[in-house]
C-alpha cells in the first residue's frame, strides 16, 4: 500500500484532558478514508490534528504525523495547511469577499496578486468543485449570497485553489440538504483521482458510499481500521459491529 | 491495527505535554521550527501595544505623584482637611474644593437618577417599539454635545433663568431653609447641580435601560401571568436590577466628579464652604481648569497636580465600584 | 363596590400613574436637549457667514472676523490624537481579542476601563507634565497626545468586541488555507469587523473634537494662524470657552457660532464614516 500520511502514537489534549489516545494509522494515497464514530469520540479532533488546526483552539499533541515521510509536528503549521486543505462542517465563505476573491484568497494572501494568473486557477477550481456553471456570470457577487450547498462547494473550490495534496473534510454535508449532499459526494468521487481525502462523517451510509477505507473511533481510541466493505459487512470488533448496525451512537 | 492501550493517568500526561516538540519550544525553535515567523512577530507586536496601554495608566499615576511631590511633602494629609486655599500665601487646603465636588455631584445624582430610572422604565417596559429607537437616539444625542457647549448654554440661558426666576422663587417660598438664602447671583452651586444633572442623564439612563433589558423576559411574564399589573411586574424587574442600577449611578457619579468645562463656567469658582446653593463654589476639576495656566510658583502648580491626583484616585475607586456592581448583577442573572 | 374589586381598581390606577410618570421623566429629559439645540442653532446661525470659516479672529474691540485658525486647529488636533489613539487602540484591542485570554489581558481590560473613567482634565495634567514641561512650552503636539490618550479606551474596547463578533469559523477558514495567522487576522478578520471598529474610531474622534479641558494647558490656544505642531494651536472648543467668558457681546455671539460649527463638524464626521463604511455588496 502506498502510504500518504502515517500517524504514529498520536495523543491529543485539550488542557489536561486527553481526547485522543495513542492513535496509529496509515492513510493511503489517492484513496478516501472515512472516520466514523459517535459524537465526542475524537474524530474531528483527529482530523484537526492532521493540519495542526487543533492547536488553534489551544490544544496540544504528542507523537508524530508523517506526510510523505516528513514530520508535520516539526514544521511551520502555515506550510502544512497549504498541503493539507480543510473543508468544514458549516460552509464558511469569507463574507467580505466576492466569489472570485473567496476562491483566490489562499493564493492572493500568499503573494499571488496578478489577476491573469489567478483567473484560470479560479476557473479550474470552481470547475473541479462543480460550481463553475452556476456562478460564472456573477463572480463578483458576495460569497455569502448563494445557497448553502453552493457555499460549501465554494469552500471546496477555495481549498482546491491552493493545490493541496490532501483534503480533510469535517462532516462536509451535515448542514446541507439531500440534493446538495449527493453533489458533494459525487465531487468526492471525482476528487480522489488526484487527491488523498480524509472525511469525518456521522452518516454511515455516506461513509459506505464514498470511502475506500473506514476507521472507527470510540472514546478517543482507534478501535478498528480496515477496508470499508469489511467494516460494514464483517467487522472484527464487537463495538464496531454494534455501531455500524446502529445499536448505539 | 487495533489500539487498546490503557490510558495513562492525567498527571502523567501533563508531564508529557511539557516535553512535546509542539509546545512550548525554545525561542529558536519557535521562530524557525514549528512556529510561523510572521505570526510570532504579530503576536509580540500587538502585545507591545497592550503593554503600552498598561504602562500608560501606571505612568499617569506616577507622573502626577512626582509632579505633586513638593506639595505632598509640605502639606501631607492636611491637604485634604485644611479649608484654606490661598495661592497668595501659598497655603493649599482642598477641603472646600472637595466639599464642592462631592455636594455638586451628589445633588446632581439626586435629580438625575430618579429621572434616569423613569426613562429606563419607559424605554424598556412601556414604550411601543416604534418610539423606542428615536427616543434612545435623542438621549444619545444629549451625550454627544460637547461639555463646553453645555457651559455656553449654562452661562447665557440657564444662569440668567436661575437668577431671575428660580432663585427668587426658592428664597421666597423655602427661604427659611439655610440652603436657599443669599443674593441671587445665578452663578453658583445650583446652576452647577442642574447642568451636571442634565449631563449625566444620558449615561445613567442608557446603562439602566440596558440593565433592565438584561432581566429575562420570563420574569415579567411570570409576574403578569399571576395577575400583576404593569407597575407590579416592573417593580420585580427593578428589584432584580437593583445592583446594576446602582452601578449605573456610580458611573454617573464618576462622570459628575470629573466633569470640568460646564461646571467651571457656571459654578462661580470660589473655594468656600457654604450651605446655600445660591453661593458660588468650586470643584476639583474646575480649580485645575481655571488656575493651571495662572500657577506661577512651583508650589502652586504642585498643589494643582496633587488635586488632579486626588481626582484620578477618586474616579478610579468610583469606576471600579461601578464595574463590580454591574458584574455582580450580571452574575446573579447569569446573563454573562 | 366590594373590597377586592376596590383593591383591583386601586392597583390599576397606581400602575397607570407610575407608567405615566416614566413618560413624564422621558419628556423632561428631552426638554434641555431641545433648548440647547434651539439656542445653539438660532444664536449660532445669526453670526454664521463665510468670514467665520476663512477669516482670522479680530483683535479685542473690533467686530467681525472668523475662526479659520481654530477650525483647522481642531482638525489638526484630532488628527494628531487619532494618529496616536487609533493604532494603539486597534492593536491593543486586537491583542485582547486574539491573544488576551489570560491574566495580563484581564489586567489590560480593567485598565482600559479605568482609563475611560479618568476625567479628561486629569489627562490634560498628565500631558502637561509629560510633554509641556520637558519641552518648556505649550504645543499642539501635547494637546494631540492628551486627545490620543482619551481615545484609546473607546477604540480598544470596540475593536476587541467587534473582532470577537467575527465567527471563529471565518478565522479557521483562513488558517486552513495556509494563510498565516497575522494575515488572517488583518486581511480577513479585521476586514470583516472594520465597520464596527470604524464606528468606535468615529466615536473616539468626535468625542475628542468636543474636548476642551485637556487642551487648556497643552495646546493652549492661539490667536494667529499656525499649523506648527510644536507651537500652541487654536481650537474651536477653547475659543468657545474664552469667548463665552469674555465681556464682549460680539465675542459671546461668535461663541454660539463656534458651538454650532463644532456640532456640525462632529455630525459631518459621523456622516462621512457612514458613507465610507457603506457595504460593497448591496444585499445583506
Amino acid at each position: 500500500m502506498d502510504t500518504k500520511i502515517s500517524v504514529k502514537n498520536l495523543d491529543a489534549f485539550y488542557g489536561k484532558n486527553k481526547v485522543l489516545k495513542n492513535i496509529s494509522i496509515d492513510i493511503p494515497r489517492n484513496k478516501v478514508v472515512a472516520i466514523i464514530g459517535p459524537s465526542g469520540c475524537g474524530k474531528s479532533t483527529f482530523l484537526r490534528c492532521l493540519n495542526r488546526m487543533h492547536e488553534v483552539v489551544g490544544g496540544t499533541i504528542t507523537g508524530s504525523i508523517l506526510v510523505d515521510g516528513e514530520d508535520l509536528t516539526k514544521t511551520d503549521p502555515v506550510l502544512i495547511r497549504k498541503r493539507l486543505g480543510m473543508v468544514f462542517q458549516k460552509p464558511n465563505p469569507f463574507p467580505t469577499m466576492s466569489i472570485f476573491n473567496n476562491v483566490a484568497a489562499g493564493l492572493r494572501f500568499n503573494g499571488v496578486r496578478n489577476k491573469k494568473v489567478l483567473a484560470p486557477i479560479v476557473e479550474k477550481s470552481l470547475k473541479q468543485a462543480a460550481l463553475w456553471d452556476e456562478v460564472k456570470d456573477n463572480l463578483e457577487d458576495s460569497g455569502v449570497n448563494i445557497s448553502g450547498g453552493q457555499q460549501q462547494r465554494l469552500c471546496i473550490a477555495r481549498t482546491l485553489a491552493v493545490d493541496p495534496e490532501v483534503i480533510l473534510m469535517d462532516e462536509p454535508a451535515s448542514a446541507l440538504d439531500p440534493i446538495s449532499t449527493s453533489k458533494i459526494e459525487e465531487l468526492i468521487f471525482e476528487l480522489k483521482k488526484n487527491y488523498t481525502i480524509v472525511i469525518v462523517t456521522h452518516n454511515m451510509q455516506q461513509a459506505a458510499r464514498v470511502s475506500d477505507f473506514t476507521a472507527f473511533f470510540y472514546m478517543g481510541e482507534l478501535i478498528e481500521y480496515d477496508k470499508t466493505t469489511k467494516i460494514f459487512t464483517n467487522p472484527a470488533n464487537k463495538k464496531t459491529e454494534e455501531y455500524v448496525t446502529g445499536r448505539f451512537g | 491495527m487495533i489500539n487498546s492501550e490503557i490510558q495513562p493517568d492525567i498527571e502523567n500526561s501533563r508531564v508529557e505535554i511539557n516535553n512535546t516538540a509542539v509546545r512550548p519550544p525554545g525561542f529558536f525553535k519557535k521562530v524557525f521550527g514549528t512556529y510561523n515567523l510572521g505570526d510570532f512577530i504579530f503576536e509580540r507586536l500587538t502585545l507591545l501595544f497592550a503593554v503600552l496601554v498598561f504602562l500608560l495608566v501606571i505612568l499617569m499615576g506616577y507622573e502626577m505623584y512626582v509632579g505633586s511631590k513638593i506639595s505632598i511633602d509640605k502639606f501631607g494629609w492636611s491637604f485634604l482637611t485644611n479649608s484654606v486655599w490661598d495661592p497668595v500665601q501659598e497655603i493649599y487646603g482642598a477641603l472646600p474644593i472637595i466639599y464642592g465636588t462631592i455636594v455638586s455631584s451628589f445633588l446632581a445624582l439626586v435629580i438625575s437618577v430618579p429621572l434616569s430610572i423613569g426613562i429606563a422604565i419607559f424605554l424598556s417596559e412601556v414604550s411601543p417599539g416604534w418610539l423606542e429607537k428615536p427616543l434612545s437616539f435623542l438621549v444619545e444625542l444629549l451625550a454627544g454635545i460637547p461639555s463646553v457647549v453645555y457651559g455656553l448654554w449654562g452661562i447665557f440661558v440657564l444662569v440668567p433663568w436661575i437668577r431671575t426666576d428660580v432663585e427668587p422663587f426658592l428664597s421666597e417660598h423655602l427661604g427659611f431653609l439655610p440652603f436657599f438664602r443669599g443674593a441671587p447671583y445665578g452663578f453658583g452651586m445650583l446652576a452647577a447641580v442642574l447642568i451636571l444633572a442634565i449631563m449625566i442623564l444620558p449615561i445613567v439612563s442608557s446603562i439602566s435601560r440596558d440593565i433592565l433589558r438584561s432581566v429575562p423576559q420570563s420574569q415579567r411574564e411570570a409576574a403578569l401571568a399571576l395577575g400583576a399589573t404593569r407597575w407590579q411586574s416592573t417593580k420585580i424587574v427593578l428589584k432584580d436590577a437593583k445592583s446594576g442600577i446602582l452601578g449605573a449611578t456610580m458611573l454617573g457619579l464618576g462622570r459628575a466628579v470629573g466633569e470640568t468645562m460646564a461646571v467651571t463656567m457656571v459654578i462661580g469658582n470660589r473655594a468656600v464652604i457654604s450651605p446655600s446653593l445660591f453661593d458660588p463654589s468650586y470643584t476639583m476639576a474646575s480649580v485645575i481648569a481655571n488656575e493651571f495656566t495662572e500657577a506661577t510658583s512651583e508650589m502652586y502648580l504642585s498643589a494643582l497636580i496633587q488635586l488632579a491626583l486626588v481626582l484620578f484616585v477618586l474616579t478610579i475607586i468610583i469606576n471600579a465600584m461601578a464595574k463590580l456592581l454591574v458584574w455582580s448583577m450580571e452574575r446573579k442573572l447569569g446573563t454573562r | 363596590m366590594n373590597p377586592s374589586k376596590f383593591f383591583h381598581v386601586k392597583r390599576k390606577i397606581t400602575s397607570a400613574v407610575m407608567m405615566s410618570l416614566s413618560l413624564v421623566a422621558t419628556l423632561i429629559a428631552v426638554i434641555p436637549l431641545i433648548l440647547i439645540f434651539y439656542y445653539t442653532i438660532s444664536k449660532g446661525i445669526t453670526y454664521l457667514n463665510i468670514d467665520f470659516f476663512v477669516a482670522m479672529p479680530k483683535p479685542v474691540g473690533e467686530s467681525g472676523g472668523g475662526m479659520a485658525n481654530a477650525i483647522v486647529g481642531t482638525l489638526m488636533l484630532i488628527g494628531i490624537g487619532g494618529a496616536i489613539g487609533i493604532p494603539v487602540g486597534v492593536m491593543s484591542g486586537t491583542y485582547l481579542s486574539e491573544f488576551g485570554n489570560n491574566k495580563f489581558g484581564a489586567t489590560v481590560r480593567f485598565l482600559t476601563d479605568v482609563l475611560s473613567g479618568v476625567p479628561s482634565i486629569v489627562v490634560g495634567v498628565v500631558a502637561y507634565t509629560l510633554v509641556v514641561v520637558p519641552m518648556k512650552h505649550f504645543s499642539a503636539f501635547a494637546g494631540g497626545i492628551a486627545l490620543g490618550i482619551l481615545m484609546i479606551p473607546t477604540i480598544t474596547r470596540t475593536t476587541e468586541e467587534m473582532i470577537k463578533l467575527v465567527p471563529h469559523s471565518i478565522r479557521e477558514a483562513g488558517l486552513a488555507l495556509g494563510i498565516p495567522k497575522w494575515k488572517t487576522t488583518i486581511l480577513i478578520v479585521l476586514k470583516t469587523a472594520w465597520k464596527g471598529i470604524a464606528t468606535g474610531i468615529l466615536l473616539g474622534l468626535s468625542r475628542a473634537a468636543g474636548e476642551t479641558a485637556p487642551l487648556l494647558f497643552t495646546a493652549l490656544g492661539n490667536r494667529f494662524w499656525s499649523t506648527n505642531v510644536m507651537q500652541p494651536m487654536a481650537s474651536l472648543t477653547v475659543y468657545i470657552y474664552d469667548y463665552a467668558k469674555s465681556p464682549f457681546e460680539d465675542w459671546n455671539n461668535q461663541a454660539w457660532t463656534a458651538a454650532l460649527v463644532l456640532i456640525i463638524m462632529i455630525s459631518m464626521l459621523s456622516l462621512l464614516f457612514r458613507i465610507i463604511t457603506r457595504s460593497k455588496f448591496k444585499t445583506k
